[in-house]
């Protein structure tokens, strides 16, 4: 079926709309970054555009350390959570049992508690654990807090798998591991790619455990945005900059996998 | 064989002397975490700490700045639990009473003589006093004065007296409002919290002779004075303040009053430098100031502010951070401020010394101002009627931040032309009785 020119114009008005009404915050944030702090406040569009913010934010604060603790918690809470939820998934896709559809539900509901109500006893198990401070403790909080989303991910695509080629794995002689490892990863690569990718970007821009749990060790750039706001005194473009700086390495990251990106999410939707 | 036993003989000796040379280093060098607030004055605190790490080489800093809000829940969180994260705090004097009653602080005793803490601003230092001992060192302190715009009101052809009314106040932001060239002849905070319009809502509350709660504890807030604040408070929000002023707290009422669209504006002195400053602000050389306001009750207790460093009991370095503390707010500081970033620069509002230093006078023409503004705040006074609590533009009681912000959201629903006066008043009157029912008080 071909689309009518006013159908293109519709689809070309809206598909750019979305788009420019979603990265419209992100823009003012980078322009505002460019910004003095007296006009940073004020709506103008023209104005000279100076990196004093920058400057100023780099004097400060010790952005690679930031940065690296972000880079590591990252990718450390999503491999962690991906080496517990293949096997996961794997299990509750091919081998389900009565109770499988009701495990799967539980952990979704583990998401629906507001974090602030473990606040506490978390705090008090990292504390008599040592984890405060930590990169290890917010690998570990962040593979849990994701646990759940991977897994029905990875269930989900694993479900588009039919049985029978791993069967025919089985029949030439595959164990558990190999099953997996040879034949189900490979199939399933988009939909694993994506997920991790999608893991890894709540990872970087999860900021309540991230501020809670670190001090100045651990501190991922969640911690670095958050030392730029201030009850007294402007500070708008500063934390601009802070911010561009903050989302600028996962931003680019997230362009250069759109492709997996998209191709994952929307993996096995049209068949 | 035995060659190979010997070297791993060698190799646990060695391990061991490495091991023993880590440990007695960690012994000798201690490395203290502070959690700090970003304003201007802990920011050059960070910067000139390298002069405290040459002098102290044994002692580490470590840095956590957080948002205010922020800070107060990651601190508590903190100290409840017992877990010394942190060797060093920058809490307000609102939490220094409330925190010492827990048994959370330090006290800070044995002070250098060279420390001269009879230099501190008497007030600033009453405010950090628990049963006789100091819990908090100040770091800077502030009340609140009027800034206005001198060239409005010589355009108005009025003159700002030298202890203004609040009813004179009124008349002169109905002069000098301008809605169409966006000029505002009043700003003042109606940001909803306890921190922010309920800050100068108090504040304005006890110069018309109000209280929040009476001896026994009950909320006084459905009382004539309190409605006569509020009504002002209303009125001149909506016949001369900017537009949206409810989204407007601290930060916003200075960006509005740094690009000129501000007659008028009620709020703490640190802002004074800031207004000030030609790189912050297009009005730095027409802004004029005057004390708070006086209602009809003159001599209440009006603002005073500090950010204080304190060291919690759960610290386990509580020397080499009473060290730090003692360096941060001493005069030699002050000095050392003075000296890289110029007497306009060092933190106010906390000893005598500062205001008495000439340099300081010229370099800051508000600093008369600030240090009677701190002086006649008196947060420990009474209001018309007695009370039972401290505080000057807040309730020193650990429910008063959940009741000052839900009292705040309902006041600024009147704002917004949700609610009247009337109304609002009611509804916070049963929300705090509530409360308080709740938190089991009258206590004995």
């Amino acid at each position: 079926m071909r689309e009518t020119p006013m159908q293109r114009l519709l689809s070309f008005i809206l598909g750019w709309g979305t788009a420019l009404l979603l990265f419209f915050p992100i823009a003012w944030m980078v322009l505002t970054s460019f910004k003095s702090e007296r006009d940073a406040t004020s709506p103008n569009l023209f104005f000279t555009p100076s990196l004093d913010s920058y400057h100023e934010v780099f004097a400060r604060a010790d952005y690679l350390s930031f940065a690296l603790n972000s880079v590591v918690i990252s990718v450390g809470g999503t491999v962690v959570a991906l080496l517990f939820a293949i096997p996961a998934a794997y299990a509750m896709a091919f081998h389900p049992t009565r109770r499988t559809r009701g495990t799967l539900l539980w952990m979704l509901s583990t998401k629906m508690l507001p974090p602030v109500g473990v606040l506490v006893p978390i705090y008090l198990l990292f504390r008599t654990a040592g984890l405060l401070d930590t990169r290890s403790g917010l690998v570990a909080i962040y593979a849990l807090m994701n646990l759940p989303i991977v897994v029905w991910m990875l269930f989900t695509f694993y479900k588009e798998v039919p049985n029978e080629i791993l069967e025919a794995g089985r029949m030439d002689g595959a164990k558990t591991a190999g099953e997996v490892w040879f034949l189900l990863l490979p199939l399933t690569l988009p939909g694993v790619a994506s997920t991790g990718l999608l893991s890894l970007i709540l990872c970087w821009n999860e900021a309540f455990w991230s501020l809670n749990l670190t001090s100045a060790g651990a501190a991922p750039l969640t911690a670095f945005i958050a030392s730029f706001s201030s009850p007294e005194g402007l500070f708008f473009a500063k934390l601009s900059a802070a911010s561009t700086m903050a989302v600028a390495p996962i931003l680019v990251f997230g362009w250069f996998s759109q492709r997996q990106l998209v191709q994952g999410l929307t993996f096995g939707a049209v068949k | 064989m035995v060659r190979v036993q010997h070297s791993g003989v060698a190799a646990v000796v060695t391990g061991a002397l490495f091991l023993f040379a880590g440990a007695s280093a960690a012994r000798a060098d201690s490395t203290i975490t502070i959690a700090t607030v970003n304003n201007g004055d802990m920011v050059v605190m960070q910067k000139l700490s390298s002069e405290f790490e040459k002098q102290h080489p044994d002692i580490h800093l470590r840095w956590v700045v957080l948002e205010e809000n922020v800070l107060r829940q990651r601190v508590t969180t903190d100290i409840a639990t017992k877990a010394g994260q942190f060797d060093i705090l920058t809490i307000g004097n609102y939490e220094v009473p409330i925190w010492a009653k827990q048994g959370w602080l330090a006290a800070m005793d044995n002070l250098p003589a060279s420390y001269d803490v009879d230099d501190l601003l008497k007030p600033v230092r009453a405010g950090l006093t628990y049963d006789g001992k100091l819990y908090g060192l100040p770091f800077y302190g502030e009340s609140a004065m009027t800034y206005y715009r001198t060239d409005l009101f010589q355009k108005a052809g009025i003159k700002m007296p030298e202890a203004p009314t609040y009813d004179q106040i009124r008349g002169f932001a109905d002069k000098i409002t301008d809605k169409a060239n966006k000029i505002y002849g009043m700003c003042l905070r109606g940001k909803p919290g306890w921190g922010e319009n309920m800050a100068y809502v108090t504040s304005l509350v006890n110069a018309e002779g109000g209280q929040w709660f009476n001896m026994q504890w009950k909320p006084m807030i459905d009382s004539p004075p309190w409605h006569k604040a509020i009504s002002f408070y209303d009125d001149i929000l909506k016949a001369d303040g900017p537009p949206g002023a409810t989204s407007n707290g601290f930060n916003e009422n200075l960006a509005l009053f740094s690009s000129g669209h501000c007659g008028m504006w009620i709020d703490a002195t640190v802002a004074g430098g800031m207004l000030y400053d030609k790189k912050q602000s297009t009005v730095a050389d027409k802004v004029g100031f005057a004390p708070m306001p006086t209602g009809a009750f003159p001599g209440a207790p009006t603002w005073l502010w500090s950010w204080n460093l304190a060291i919690p009991a759960s610290s386990k370095q509580q020397d080499a951070a009473r060290t730090f503390v003692t360096w941060a707010t001493s005069k030699e500081y002050i000095q050392l401020v003075a000296k890289t970033n110029g007497w306009v620069s060092v933190p106010p509002g906390t000893r005598v010394s500062t205001y008495e230093n000439a340099d300081y006078q010229k370099a800051a023409p508000f600093a008369g101002f600030v240090r009677k503004a701190i002086e006649v705040a008196n947060p420990n006074g009474q209001t018309q009627r007695p009370r039972p609590y401290q505080g000057a533009q807040f309730v020193a009681i650990p429910e008063f931040q959940g009741i000052g912000t839900q009292v705040g959201q309902t006041i600024a629903g009147t704002l917004t032309g949700q609610t009247t006066v009337d109304q609002a008043l009611k509804a916070a009157q049963s929300a705090t009785e509530r409360t308080m029912h709740q938190a089991g008080y009258p206590k004995n």
